[in-house]
């Protein structure tokens, strides 16, 4: 498999650089965002990759990996919805969001669409409960005040992208 | 990055003269930003470090992010020799209900490397390190641009402002864990590692990250350290009535007309944050309200609407003043299910370490999700309590209690919602969560 592009390189390097030099390994969390945003997931040869970097064994790195939620160890569609079920959001609508997202894109928690564009995720708060029923997309992008609508309008909108072939954050 | 901006308040002090545009330097310096940093450096002599400390234990300015410690007294804590410390701002923000932190640091990131940067100089730290929650992957950068503008002012780095003092920030980003809100599961994450809290003692003002003399402020607690140096712990202590100085940031949600933060100097009547938040939605009745936090215990209406928002009358109602976070629900809302969400998320965020907690989390969700559905038994109601009460005290980090009180309380007061769903069999209300 290709090695990691450069540009990563660069900015996992710069991840590195936050830390004192004997303390390489708090830069994993950073190089695995960046390893999954360039792409997508994160394969047992990536974690692997990133180990050797970092100088650190590749369990230590699958710890991590497997430890907090947002990090993908199976491949996903190309935009993640994460949609926060927990009570403030639930009380503010969530669950109505979140049947609509199951019913349009006809799938289920956990699951991704055949065209390979949206996977769905059940999420935990988010911290932006004020905003509920939020969703997070592709881990980067705090969607607020997701009524079925406004829903329909971001699917739109990301379907529109992926003609246009632009935007992928 | 999406926005719900609104009037934070008339007594706003953290989050004043905000419009959700003006966060960067230029316009936290025309607010008056950054000048009680220059105020200790033009005057070391004067701000020594105990005088800083002093000046914050005057202030009685408690912690923010849930525990409501002495933030002086754990300045204090630092032995002054060690030659390397830290500074760590606990940004991690993942208490269901509570969301202050990610509008002060979005809107007002300045105010909090301000606080951090005067944090470092009382405790003798060269660097400090904020840790962003991951789900606010936007606020993260934020913080990466509001810190490369304050180098460039040289409000960060060697020699700052000319002065003798170097101090510098580097921000670090979380990626899905509740648990690293913990501090010391905070600190294994900036090694690198999985979030599992350590054991207390030793405390992390003697071994904290990478085993140097440590100390955890939330975003809040360090945003109101500039204006407690630049007017004064006695002013602090003067914004409000109580025992514990300032403001507080209201994170209020649920069944309100407009869930948002507002912020109230601390003592506030419940009903005046309430009626801020625009009332209840759709004109509903209050029913009950959980006042900080998820992990907090559930009030009734009649109690809350008699409470005071500050530390001490939130604890002698039976609850706590945790984050600020005010979980508003209404009267169809039926507390089983509100329960169960609740459980199913510590369950979900349970680290493992501790069996009470990983095993105990999971008998909790299982026992309600029964109850739930009709399928409760007549001794499920002990069952709880006596689950919960095994898991109080019994783990290394207060997850563990986090997840029991709420079913203490719940069961507490509306024992009769728990046995009303076993008796008949079922729950009478429609499906919300």
């Amino acid at each position: 498999m290709n090695k990691l592009s450069a540009e990563s390189y660069q900015k996992i390097d710069a991840a590195i650089a936050k830390y004192p030099p004997e303390h390489k390994q708090s830069a994993v969390m950073a190089a695995l965002t960046i390893a999954q945003d360039e792409r997508g997931w994160l394969s047992p040869e990536t974690l692997k990759e990133i180990a050797d970097y970092l100088d650190i064994s590749p369990l230590a790195v699958y710890e991590v990996a497997t430890f907090y939620t947002m990090y993908h160890l199976k491949s996903v569609g190309r935009y993640t919805l994460t949609v926060c079920t927990n009570l403030p959001c639930a009380l503010q609508g969530a669950n109505r969001t979140a049947e609509h997202l199951k019913k349009i894109l006809n799938i289920d928690w956990g699951e991704t669409t055949q065209d390979g564009m949206f996977t769905l995720l059940s999420g935990e708060c988010m911290g932006a409960c004020g905003e509920g029923p939020v969703l997070l997309r592709n881990n980067k992008t705090m969607c607020g005040n997701m009524t079925p609508q406004a829903v329909d309008s971001l699917l739109a909108e990301l379907c529109r992208s992926r003609k246009g072939d632009a935007d992928v954050g | 990055m999406s926005d719900n901006f609104f009037d934070f308040g008339a007594d706003a002090l953290l989050l004043a003269g905000l419009n959700g545009k003006n966060w960067r330097l230029e316009d936290y310096v025309a607010r008056g930003g950054y000048r009680a940093l220059k105020k200790i450096l033009a005057n070391p002599g004067h701000w020594t470090s105990d005088q800083v400390i002093a000046e914050i234990k005057l202030s009685m300015l408690r912690g923010r992010g849930g525990a409501g410690f002495p933030t002086g007294m754990k300045w204090s804590f630092m032995p002054k020799d060690a030659p390397v410390k830290y500074i760590v701002c606990n940004a991690d923000e993942g208490e269901p209900g509570t969301f202050k932190d990610r509008d002060l640091l979005r809107y007002n990131p300045h105010l909090v490397l301000e606080g951090m940067i005067i944090a470092g100089y009382a405790m003798g730290c060269r660097r400090g390190y904020m840790y962003v929650h991951g789900e606010i992957w936007e606020v993260y950068e934020r913080c990466e641009e509001a810190v490369a503008e304050a180098r460039m002012a040289n409000l960060l780095g060697n020699h700052i402002l000319g002065s003798s003092f170097s101090f510098d920030i580097f921000n670090h980003h979380g990626f899905g864990a509740y648990v690293c809100g913990e501090e010391t599961s905070l600190l294994e994450s900036l090694e690198g590692k999985k979030g599992r809290p350590r054991y207390k003692p030793p405390f992390p003002a003697n071994v904290g990250l990478y085993g140097k003399p440590t100390t955890i402020n939330n975003v809040e607690t360090l945003a109101n350290v500039p204006f407690i140096v630049d007017k004064g712990g006695q002013w602090f202590l003067d914004l409000n009535g109580t025992m514990a100085g300032g403001t507080k940031i209201f994170s209020i949600s649920g069944d309100v007309a407009r869930p948002g933060n507002y912020e109230f100097p601390l003592g506030i009547p419940f009903s005046k944050l309430l009626l801020k938040a625009g009332g209840m939605r759709d004109g509903l009745g209050l029913k009950a309200v959980i006042p900080g936090g998820s992990s907090a215990p559930v009030l009734p209406a009649a109690v809350m609407l008699e409470t005071n928002l500050d530390y001490d009358s939130i604890a002698k109602a039976g609850s706590m003043m945790g984050s600020g976070a005010v979980i508003i629900m209404n009267e169809t809302r039926c507390m089983v299910r509100s329960l169960l969400r609740l459980a199913e998320f510590y369950h979900e965020e349970s680290c493992g370490q501790c069996t009470p907690c990983r095993e105990g989390t999971g008998w909790l969700v299982r026992v309600l999700h029964r109850i739930e559905h009709g399928e409760g038994r007549a001794e499920d109601i002990d069952l709880l309590d006596d689950i919960a009460r095994n898991i109080s005290g019994r783990t290394i980090c207060a997850l563990g209690d986090a997840a029991a009180m709420p079913i203490r309380s719940f069961l507490k007061h509306f024992r009769d919602e728990f046995v009303y769903h076993i008796e008949h069999r079922s729950c009478q209300v429609a499906d919300y969560v």
